[in-house]
């Protein structure tokens, strides 16, 4: 195959782009561009955009909401309307959300507290383009660390997305109070998914494990097929 | 420089919408000794000084687009009197 083309977005405050561009690097190949939230255009020929984790603008307004306003945004908009895959996690997830690339919203977590740990996951849907190297119901442990991971929408909303297989991963056990212990979603074209835990900490067995891995390789799987 | 009037945007969370920091807040209420309060919810007070040629449609624009996520607040702007 051609080269695997990504980038990272980078917003003040992200403190997760260089774990995401390392294990991007590591499992997918490079080049891995680096983005800056203040510029208006991505290179040329994308396959992956990932936005990281983080606390950008310090969390003002609403986790996510000012970075979903950079002009950076603007173009992952038009690149996850052209078909371009987009993966956010953690506030990138957030960010998601607050551009309205995915529904609902990530709120303070139930217990308040900040939750930092592996989590037990369980994949909901193992034919999308992030997930496609899991199994259905396939048990994995991924970690978190966030402080408003609690994911809302409407009920009709949560009917529509597991109606339609748009819930990814869900949390084993509650985590953070979200909704039908939701820990992942996909949009309704399955190009862009968000989630709260962090699959680029868990890419090789130095990191406790790697049952993030699968997520990366889905995706270079999913270019090679198309 | 033109005239400039105060904005107050509030935004609040809708109605069951589950409110952890309101919730929070009204353990600590009790924890100080007060009794007598039933609920409490957190929300958000905007101030904004804005010229007068800035239309009340501008204004929802601004509280709809950013200042709210209406997928889990509510919005409500006041004009305050000069």
């Amino acid at each position: 195959m051609s080269s695997f083309r990504s980038a990272v977005i980078t917003f003040p405050g992200s403190n997760c782009d260089r774990d995401m561009a390392v294990a991007i690097e590591d499992v997918c190949g490079g080049p891995v561009h680096r983005v800056w939230h203040g510029d208006a255009t991505l290179p040329e020929g994308l396959d992956f955009i990932a936005l990281p984790g983080g606390f950008s603008y310090g969390d003002y307004l609403r986790s996510g909401a000012m970075a979903a306003r950079s002009p950076v945004m603007r173009a992952v908009v038009e690149a996850a309307a052209r078909g371009v895959t987009v993966l956010g996690v953690c506030n990138g997830f957030q960010v998601l959300t607050e551009a309205g690339l995915l529904p609902g919203a990530l709120m303070r977590n139930a217990g308040i507290r900040f939750v930092c740990r592996d989590v037990a996951l369980t994949v909901a849907n193992a034919h999308s383009r992030f997930t496609s190297d899991y199994s259905e119901g396939q048990r994995i442990t991924i970690p978190v660390a966030h402080h408003d991971g609690n994911y809302f929408a409407d009920d009709a909303t949560l009917d529509r997305l597991e109606g339609e297989g748009l819930v990814a991963f869900r949390y084993a056990e509650d985590v953070n109070g979200s909704s039908r212990n939701i820990a992942g979603v996909l949009n309704a074209a399955g190009n862009v998914l968000g989630m709260m835990p962090h699959p680029e900490r868990m890419i090789e067995p130095a990191h406790g494990g790697s049952d993030g891995r699968a997520l990366f390789t889905s995706v270079v799987r999913g270019l090679v097929a198309a | 420089m033109s005239k400039s009037t105060k904005v107050r945007v509030y935004v609040s969370l809708k109605n069951g919408v589950l409110d952890p920091q309101g919730r929070a807040i009204h353990h600590a209420i009790e924890g100080l000794g007060f009794s007598g309060v039933q609920d409490v919810r957190a929300g958000r007070l905007i101030e904004l000084e804005v010229d007068e040629s800035v239309t009340d449609a501008a204004l929802d624009e601004m509280a709809a687009k950013l200042l709210a996520n209406q997928v889990i607040e509510n919005y409500r702007i006041e004009r305050v009197a000069a």
